[in-house]
């Protein structure tokens, strides 16, 4: 029928438009079929609308940067007219009336919604397994988590089953699956994306970015969505800038950080060959190794389980049953109607954190707590602030470990936030981040994709696309498929 | 799970009415052992002086970010009102709140 296969490149599969080989309906024909085969194993899609996407594929204008291009959608942001429920059942029912600003200039730039990526609930999760509709599972091994919170769509762009996804990162949520899963993640700069349309969660550390399998894809997304909007007062206004400029000039004189606090005892020895042997595929490449430090990292993940929880606790006040999603027909008056329509409605992981939000806030802890979790963020932000003078970006793994087993770590939260480690403190600094594939590590037998972060100063975002983009091609790992969904 | 029992003890019924959440006694039971846990983890930061040190709120600091002042369109009302649980007369019903 076509000439696309999957696994297709953003920057491939518009070749082949351009050239009349396969035509934007087509594209989204073969994309559902190849889905309806392999997602039944992995489950990264909640639902798809394909008779929306072949008439949006219609008229697609191929003259536009994306003309053409579906791209999938993290369940946490708004596509006009779509189901919308942060994989949560107090949810249930509600369909977006707008599009998310990211989704509208994604739409101006030909690019066409397709799916409903699954996550965890609310983005709170490390592994997907919280999502109230299934979990997804690793395309690597079926048995083992992808990631997350954005696991639906690090899975589906890992199995060949989207071009290109977007999700959202408030400790990790884009980078840690696309680590887990093989593909490339990138976290922009706090400020960089607007928010307006993504169901918030932590409001001081939420950004929206592209997942994709090449680091040139998520140049191309970044043009799309990058800019100040008038609905979100956090987003900038920064002069145009195109992320693919720098893509392709290599990285003589660049000086990259080695964060000594990031190489520590306890990581998968797989994990840290991998990210040593990246190191010096960069050195081969011109980049200078730069010993660093960054103290207080090893606060990171009492910092961020404060400062996040606190802001969720409030964020999430707005889920009563009263206005949109589910309410509890038990309730016998308003305040029932809150109590029992949350507890029907939020899944354990919120509620627990919701719990501990409401705890940090309150009357005689603020201090300790919030105020206190504030302070060492400012210390945390120097950290980076200081690095940035003496290098281009730093490299760390991006989690400690490749993909644990289901069930894993459900009993521990403790356990799962610690996961996040090495991705939550560029959230606290507002930098930008970038998740790429760097080997492989054997667990029981199987092969599993390790990530390498990089990480660069506010608005840096060229230059990490540059440095990935020059390792990625000078390596093979981006070309590995997983064998179990073939 | 870890056995050892936290430190910390939190008023889990307390905070859920806080929070307008319902918790069953077996909700309390685990989230009192798993936040504990989590609160003697963030004691880790008391080891830090953080005296003379400004809060952070907001990574990126951006103040006073104004707007023209000008009429735009909003949302049509029944778009609005399709999502809610329940309406009538172009207003949200809830349960009645005074007697």
């Amino acid at each position: 029928m076509s000439s696309f296969s999957p696994f297709t490149s953003i920057a491939e599969a518009r070749r082949l438009l351009r050239s009349k080989e396969l035509s934007p309906v087509e594209l989204v024909e073969a994309l559902e079929q190849r889905i309806a085969s392999i997602d039944p194993k992995i489950g990264a899609y909640i639902e798809r609308d394909v008779e929306t996407a072949k008439k949006e594929a219609a008229s697609a204008d191929l003259s536009k940067p994306l003309g053409g291009i579906p791209i999938g959608i993290k369940d946490a942001i708004s596509v006009a007219g779509q189901p919308l429920q942060s994989a949560s059942r107090i949810l249930d029912g509600y369909t977006a009336p707008y599009d998310a600003t990211s989704v509208a200039r994604l739409r101006a730039s030909g690019a066409i919604p397709f799916g409903r990526m699954n996550m965890d609930e609310f983005a709170m999760g490390s592994s997907t397994e919280n999502s109230a509709f299934h979990p997804t599972r690793n395309p690597w091994d079926l048995n083992r988590i992808p990631g997350g919170s954005s696991g639906g769509s690090a899975a589906a762009v890992a199995a060949g089953t989207a071009l290109a996804t977007l999700g959202s990162d408030t400790g990790g949520s884009i980078r840690q699956p696309a680590a887990l899963c093989g593909c490339v993640g990138l976290k922009p700069t706090y400020g960089r994306i607007s928010r307006y349309g993504l169901i918030a969660f932590a409001s001081s550390l939420d950004q929206i970015g592209p997942l994709t399998s090449t680091v040139e894809d998520s140049a191309l997304l970044l043009n799309a969505m990058a800019g100040k909007d008038p609905h979100d007062s956090t987003s900038l206004e920064l002069p145009d800038e195109d992320f693919t400029a720098e893509i392709g000039r290599d990285l003589k004189g660049l000086r990259i950080g080695i964060p000594k606090e990031y190489f520590v005892d306890g990581m998968e020895p797989g994990v840290r060959s991998a990210v040593d042997a990246a190191v010096k595929q960069l050195v081969s490449l011109g980049a200078e190794p730069v010993e660093i430090s960054l103290p207080h990292t090893e606060y990171a993940v009492a910092v961020y389980y404060i400062i996040a929880t606190a802001e969720a606790s409030a964020n999430l006040a707005r889920f009563d049953g009263v206005r949109y999603g589910r309410r509890s027909s038990e309730a016998k008056d308003l305040l029932s109607l809150y109590e029992k329509t949350r507890a029907e409605g939020f899944g354990r992981e919120v509620k627990r954190r919701i719990i501990l939000g409401t705890y940090v806030l309150s009357s005689g802890y603020y201090d300790a707590y919030y105020l206190r979790a504030q302070k060492v963020r400012t210390l945390m932000r120097r950290d980076f602030d200081q690095a940035f003078t003496k290098v281009d970006a730093i490299l760390s793994p991006t989690s400690p470990e490749t993909a644990f087993r289901l069930g894993e770590k459900t009993d521990d939260p403790l356990k799962m936030y610690l996961a996040d480690i090495f991705t939550i403190a560029a959230n606290l600094a507002g930098i930008c981040g970038l998740s790429l594939p760097c080997g492989f590590s054997n667990r029981d037998g199987v092969d599993l994709p390790v990530g390498l972060q990089l990480l660069g100063r506010p608005f840096g975002e060229s230059r990490l696309l540059r440095i990935g983009h020059a390792y990625e091609q000078s390596t093979e790992w981006h070309k590995r498929r997983p064998v179990q969904i073939s | 799970m870890s056995t050892n029992s936290p430190h910390h003890t939190i008023d889990v019924p307390y905070l859920a009415r806080l929070a307008r959440l319902e918790v069953t006694p077996e909700e309390v039971e685990i989230f009192e052992g798993q936040l504990g846990r989590i609160l003697d983890h963030v004691e880790q930061m008391n080891r830090l002086d953080v005296s003379g040190i400004e809060p952070t709120a907001h990574a990126i600091t951006v103040f006073d970010v104004i707007r023209e002042d000008g009429v735009s369109e909003s949302l049509p009302k029944a778009a609005i009102l399709e999502n809610a649980p329940r309406s009538a007369n172009g207003l949200f019903v809830v349960p009645k709140v005074l007697d």
